[in-house]
């Protein structure tokens, strides 16, 4: 690239001293804006994993090897699917126009699924009334499998499409997201999966002018899960919200490294993640990148990520990134926060009069239910509150 | 008539430099409606002896009793004692991250009293109250304490006494960090409790000025962990004009 070739108004590389070093790093220059990572559909693209990737540091890459550069199974499984008017479910093969239209993936375990998905599970939404749908996987069994899905919201539609995930599995996938302009779909991942689950997966999505897309991933049951969440606010006007809570036991890695993309003026992106730790081992890990491009004018963003330990023994990495490469924006702010549930504040709701159980409860209710109470579907919503009063009477020390 | 009784009452507490006796045998008798104010200089134990009638685990008790209506306080569970009616105010409130104010006060209010107060009376309650202590309506959805100033902490730790209606309250330190217009509406907030319920008031402070708006019936001079000296309301004013110097010197004679 040459001076020449770049805005003025954007720093270079070069004035920043951001190049090769001569000190034998075999000309290995980091990736330094968001949208530069390499992409591919192709596994083979992409080198073998070391754990020292930006993209795999956090994550424990030798319980999820068989994901990554395994041989995965790519046929169709079965799902359960709620009918509803105006949406429909069907397999379509690798040749379906829509694949590929709102993301590519950047890492070697989502293109190991590209690479091997034999059919699509494609949603279709149409109809300007709002519905519910919900597919359930719950039978996925054991072996290392590959999935892609595409749900796609036509022009002014409206819907919430509940993926719910139950049972075993070991699934690297990828889930496309499509919304027309003015489309309003909320798109909610549920990870209630056995204890030894393994589920890596990518979702991409594409938000036309003026729609409005809500996502939320809720990780409560799992051995690894990894949702990488990427919106692409692609028309002016596009507004996405998106929401995360999870749950971390001993044992468990949830993790979730979302990326919203204003690419377009007028955009709108609130990213809030919230996250509970308890038990030995128990590890989360959040990242949240925000670019707002050289064209999204009149941006607002802001995200957000809080972690509550509730005990010793956990870890909680929480890493916000924030690239503004235009001045003209109404605001972008990211906060981050992990804090303790500790002996001091057991004390302060004892005296006055709160059970020990109940203190634990309060809080760990009080601080998840900000989201849950957002997710905007009142059946899972009330499931979801119970799930996550289970999860913590499940965990020993909070029932002493 | 309610009675909180502490006799010879010694507490240890663990330091890096190994254990330490912070009380040295304390005796007092606060019946309900009394309100006795402790004094002292700093490191004199005043509010080793709040901690460890709420039951701060980090306070050991090596030796004596405190009793309420004859029950043993010491065998009771931090809960288990507010219940019975024991309230402390503390002179650092802890923030409680992701439980509302409003949650908060509804569920302390539904294990002391065994059962959920009626709603619309309770609302009312909460509102007439805040509105006294001149907290802003949004204190009620804000997280426990979290990001409120010192005085707003101490406000609500005084919402809470009116709210909760104990039998005996430990106000520590409730005077400390208080501008005298906040010093004046924390200590309305005591008189009315105190009058609305018969409260009986154990009041620790390092300085008189809280005195001028809150009357104690009794006056207690904290030295080294024991009380050295008891008398009325004049006591205070005494140590007003003199300090603590003369306790200091005799401690350390003593």
């Amino acid at each position: 690239m040459t001076a020449a070739s770049t805005s003025t108004a954007l720093p270079t590389a070069e004035q920043h001293g951001i190049k090769e070093h001569s000190d034998g790093r075999f000309g290995f220059v980091p990736v330094q804006t968001r949208n530069d990572r390499f992409r591919s559909t192709n596994v083979e693209d992409f080198p073998a994993v070391t754990g020292r990737e930006a993209v795999w540091k956090h994550t424990p890459v030798d319980r999820v090897e068989s994901l990554i550069s395994g041989a995965l199974d790519g046929s169709a499984y079965a799902y359960d699917a709620t009918p509803a008017d105006g949406i429909s479910v069907a397999w379509v093969g690798r040749d379906d126009a829509r694949i590929g239209s709102a993301g590519v993936p950047e890492e070697r375990a989502s293109a190991n699924a590209w690479s091997t998905f034999e059919q699509a599970i494609a949603i279709s939404v149409t109809g300007e009334e709002a519905k519910e749908f919900t597919l359930t996987r719950s039978a996925l069994g054991t072996g290392a499998r590959a999935a892609h899905t595409i749900i796609e919201a036509a022009p002014f539609s409206q819907a919430t499409v509940i993926l719910q995930n139950t049972g075993d599995a070991q699934l690297t996938e990828n889930v496309e997201v499509i919304l027309g302009e003015s489309a309003n779909l909320t798109v909610i991942s549920v990870q209630e999966w056995n204890d030894d689950a393994l589920h890596l997966a990518n979702h991409f999505a594409s938000v036309g002018r003026d729609a409005r897309f809500k996502h939320v991933v809720v990780s409560l049951g799992g051995g690894v899960v990894r949702i990488n969440p990427s919106t692409h606010l692609v028309g002016s006007g596009a507004d996405t919200e998106m929401l995360g809570v999870y749950f971390a036991d001993a044992g468990q890695h949830l993790e979730q490294q979302v990326y919203v993309f204003h690419d377009a003026p007028h955009g709108r992106s609130r990213v809030t993640y919230k996250g509970a730790l308890q038990g030995e081992g128990a590890r989360t890990v959040w990242i949240g990148d925000v670019l707002i491009g050289p064209d999204a004018v009149g941006t607002d963003s802001y995200e957000q990520n809080r972690n509550l330990v509730l005990t010793d023994g956990t870890r909680a990495d929480s890493v916000p990134n924030l690239e503004i490469e235009t001045g003209d924006i109404l605001g972008a702010g990211h906060a981050s926060a992990t804090g303790r549930f500790d002996d001091e504040q057991l004390f302060y709701l004892q005296s006055r009069g709160i059970t020990e159980d109940e203190a634990r409860r309060l809080v760990v209710r009080g601080f998840l239910t900000e989201i849950v109470q957002q997710i905007g579907a009142p059946a899972l919503q009330e499931r979801l509150q119970l799930a996550i009063e289970a999860e913590l009477s499940s965990v020993p020390g909070a029932g002493e | 008539m309610s009675v909180l009784e502490i006799h010879d009452l010694h507490v240890t507490v663990e330091t890096d430099q190994g254990t330490k006796e912070i009380l040295r045998g304390v005796d007092l008798i606060i019946r309900e409606g009394e309100i006795h104010a402790i004094m002292g200089p700093n490191g004199s134990g005043k509010s080793t002896l709040a901690y460890t009638i709420a039951g701060h685990p980090k306070y050991k008790v090596t030796k004596g009793t405190i009793t309420l209506d004859g029950e043993d306080v010491l065998a009771m569970t931090v809960d288990a004692r507010a219940r019975a009616g024991l309230f402390l105010a503390m002179q650092y409130p802890v923030e409680i991250p992701g439980v509302t104010n409003t949650n908060f006060l509804r569920t302390a209010k539904t294990a002391i009293d065994g059962e959920a107060p009626s709603i619309r009376a309770w609302v009312k309650d909460i509102r007439e109250t805040m509105t006294r202590l001149r907290m802003d309506s949004s204190f009620a959805e804000r997280n426990v304490n979290e990001g409120f100033s010192g005085g707003e902490k101490k406000r609500n730790e005084i919402l809470q006494l009116e709210l909760l209606k104990p039998k005996f309250a430990v106000l520590d330190e409730t005077d400390s960090g208080l501008d005298v217009d906040a010093l004046k509406i924390v200590s309305e907030g005591v008189n009315r409790a105190a009058e609305n319920t018969g409260l009986g008031i154990l009041l620790i402070t390092h300085y008189t000025r809280i005195l001028r708006y809150i009357k104690p019936d009794f006056v207690h001079v904290f030295v080294a962990g024991r009380v050295a000296e008891e008398g009325g309301r004049e006591l205070a004013d005494r140590l007003e004009d003199e300090g603590y110097d003369r306790f200091l010197t005799e401690a350390n004679v003593g």
